[in-house]
C-alpha cells in the first residue's frame, strides 16, 4: 500500500530524498524525462544516477504572472547540482531579489502537495537556502 | 550556389487591435498588399507559403486563396513557433532556389489580443487518485511547482544567467533597453503601441517575472505581414522602377538547437542564434561591424540583450558596455529595433519575421519616413522561437 507518491518519477522520496537522472551510458549526457535515445549521441542506454543535493543558484526569475490556478509569486530556478543543471522553485525564501542572488548554496527539500482521494501524499521537491 | 533570391513587395498590416476581422482578413490585407508593392499579381505568383499558430486549420494558406485567388499553385502551410514567419519567407526562397517557381509568396498572420500569457498551459488538476503521466511521470502540471515555462519567465532567467556570468546587467539595465525600445516605437505609425515611458514607470510597472515588468515585455496583438520573392532571372526581365526597389536576400538562414547540456532544462536560445549568424555573414560575405540597422527579437529585454552578443554585434561577453555605449539607440553605431522591436510593435507570433523584415526595407528602400535610418545599405532580421528555431536575415539595397 502507497502512502506517499513523488511529484514525478525522478523525485526518490527515502530517508534522504533526492533526484535521479537517466544518464547514457555512452556520452554521459543527462536527462531528467524519459529519452528514446541520447539527443547528445544517438545512444540509447541509459543508467540512473543520483543528482547530488546540494547546488549553487544558476539562474531565476520570480514570476508574478502565472495561468490560473498556479500560485504567484514563487521563485522559478535553475540549479547547478554538482554539474547537473536541476530545474525546480525555490522555496523557504522570500520571493524578493535582494533576498534571492545568484550563485547562493541550496539544498534539495520537499513539499507537501496534498492528499488525493485515497489518501495518497503527494510529495514535490524545491530546493532552500543551504 | 544557386542564384540570388530579391524581395519585390512585402507589407505588413497595423498591429494592434482588430475587432471584427479575422485571420483571413488580415493575411489577406497584408498578402494584396505585398503583391502591389512588388508590381505584380497572384497569377505571376508560382508558390505560397503561409503560417498561423492561431487560425486553427492545417489548410489556412488554401483559405487565404480563396480570398486573393485561387490559381492551383503549391501551397505550403509552415509551423514553427515564433520563427514562422521567417520559415515561410524560407520555404518560398527555397523553391524559387530549386527552379520550381519565379515569383513567390510569404504571409504570415496572428491574433492574439487579449491572449494572455503564452507558453503555459493552464492547470487542470483532476478529481480522484494521483496519477503519473508523461515523460515526467508527473501527477499533476508542473508549472509553478518546478520552475516555469512562461516565455516571461524563461526569458528572465536566460537575461540574469548572463548578467551572472558577465556581470553589469541590473534590473535597471533591462529597464533601458526597454525604454530605448518604447522611445524608438513613437516613430512608427504600424507599431502597436507608441508611448514613450521613463526607466522609473517601466521598473515601476506591474511585474511580470523579475526583472520583466510590462512594457519590458512583447506585445500580444493581432497583424498580419507579407513578402514576394523573386528569382534573379526574373527580376531582370521587370521595370527599372522594381528593380530599384528590390532588395537583395544575401544570407537566409534557419537553425535548431544543438545539443548543449544545459538546455534539458532551460532553453538554449544562444548556441543557435550565435550559429545562424555565423552562417549568415558567411553567406552574406557581410561582418556585423557593417551593420546599417538590426532587427531583433527582442520578446523580453532580456532577451535583447542576450542577443546583441549572439548576433556578434559585440565582443562576446560585451553586451552590456556595448548597450551602454549608445550604439543600439537609432543615432548609434549599430541601431537595434528602430521600430520599437516586439516591445512596442508587437507580437503576432507567425506575423513577426516577415514584418522584421520589411522594417530592414523599409529602410534600405529609403521609404521608412521619420525613423529612416540614413544611407541604410544593409541590415540584418532575427527571429526565434521556442524551442527552438532561429531565423537570421541579411539584406542588401540593390546596387543600382
Ligand atoms: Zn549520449
Amino acid at each position: 500500500m502507497v502512502d506517499r507518491i513523488a511529484l514525478v518519477d525522478y523525485l526518490v522520496l527515502d530517508d534522504e530524498p533526492h533526484l535521479v537522472a537517466h544518464e547514457c551510458e555512452q556520452c554521459s549526457a543527462r536527462y531528467f524525462d524519459r529519452r528514446n535515445a541520447c539527443a547528445a549521441c544517438d545512444n540509447t542506454t541509459f543508467r540512473s544516477v543520483d543528482i547530488p543535493r546540494e547546488g549553487t543558484l544558476y539562474t531565476f526569475s520570480i514570476v508574478a504572472v502565472a495561468p490560473p490556478g498556479v500560485p504567484v509569486p514563487f521563485v522559478a530556478a535553475i540549479v547547478d547540482c554538482g554539474g547537473t543543471r536541476v530545474r525546480g522553485n525555490l522555496v523557504n525564501i522570500d520571493p524578493d531579489p535582494e533576498q534571492v542572488r545568484l550563485g547562493m548554496r541550496v539544498r534539495l527539500t520537499t513539499v507537501p502537495l496534498g492528499a488525493d482521494s485515497a489518501g495518497v501524499e503527494a510529495v514535490g521537491y524545491g530546493f532552500e537556502p543551504a | 550556389m544557386a542564384e540570388d533570391v530579391w524581395i519585390l513587395g512585402i507589407s505588413m498590416t497595423k498591429f494592434g487591435k482588430h475587432p471584427g476581422r479575422d485571420h483571413v482578413d488580415l493575411a489577406s490585407e497584408a498578402a494584396l498588399a505585398a503583391l502591389a508593392d512588388a508590381g505584380v499579381g497572384i497569377r505571376d505568383i508560382g508558390v505560397l507559403a503561409a503560417g498561423s499558430l492561431t487560425a486553427g486549420s492545417s489548410s489556412f494558406g488554401q483559405q487565404i486563396q480563396k480570398q486573393i485567388g485561387q490559381t492551383g499553385i503549391p501551397v505550403y502551410n509552415v509551423a514553427n513557433a515564433c520563427a514562422t514567419g521567417a520559415t515561410a519567407l524560407r520555404v518560398a526562397l527555397l523553391e524559387i532556389k530549386a527552379g520550381e517557381a519565379d515569383l513567390g509568396l510569404a504571409v504570415g498572420v496572428e491574433m492574439l489580443s487579449g491572449a494572455g500569457l503564452l507558453g503555459a498551459p493552464p492547470r487542470q488538476d483532476k478529481g480522484g487518485a494521483w496519477t503519473p503521466t508523461g515523460r515526467f511521470g508527473a501527477i499533476t502540471p508542473l508549472e509553478g511547482r518546478v520552475g516555469t515555462d512562461s516565455m516571461p519567465g524563461v526569458f528572465a532567467q536566460i537575461g540574469l544567467e548572463y548578467g551572472h556570468r558577465y556581470g553589469g546587467a541590473d534590473f535597471e539595465l533591462f529597464a533601458r533597453i526597454a525604454e530605448k525600445n518604447h522611445a524608438h516605437s513613437t516613430l512608427n505609425p504600424l507599431a502597436a503601441y507608441q508611448k514613450r515611458f521613463t526607466v522609473e514607470q517601466i521598473m515601476n510597472d506591474v511585474m511580470i517575472a523579475y526583472p520583466n515588468t510590462r512594457p519590458m515585455c512583447s506585445a500580444n496583438c493581432d497583424g498580419a505581414a507579407a513578402v514576394v520573392v523573386v528569382s534573379d532571372r526574373r527580376l531582370r526581365t521587370l521595370s527599372p522602377e522594381q528593380r530599384r526597389r528590390a532588395v537583395k536576400i544575401s544570407a537566409s538562414v534557419l537553425t535548431s538547437d544543438p545539443w548543449q547540456e544545459a538546455c534539458q532544462v532551460l532553453p538554449d536560445v544562444n548556441t543557435l542564434t550565435r550559429q545562424a549568424a555565423a552562417r549568415a555573414y558567411e553567406q552574406a560575405g557581410i561582418g556585423p561591424e557593417e551593420l546599417d540597422l538590426v532587427e531583433l527579437h527582442d520578446c523580453f529585454a532580456t532577451a535583447e540583450l542576450v542577443h546583441y552578443d549572439n548576433l556578434m554585434l559585440c565582443e562576446q561577453g560585451g553586451a552590456v558596455d556595448f548597450f551602454n555605449s549608445g550604439a543600439t539607440w537609432r543615432d548609434g553605431r549599430t541601431p537595434v529595433n528602430v521600430s520599437g522591436g516586439l516591445e512596442s510593435k508587437g507580437h503576432p507570433i507567425a506575423a513577426t519575421g516577415i514584418a522584421n523584415i520589411w522594417e530592414i526595407c523599409q529602410h534600405l528602400r529609403t521609404e521608412a519616413g521619420d525613423r529612416q535610418i540614413e544611407g541604410a545599405r544593409v541590415g540584418l532580421a532575427h527571429v526565434i522561437g521556442l524551442g527552438s528555431a532561429c531565423g537570421v536575415h541579411v539584406l542588401e539595397k540593390a546596387a543600382s
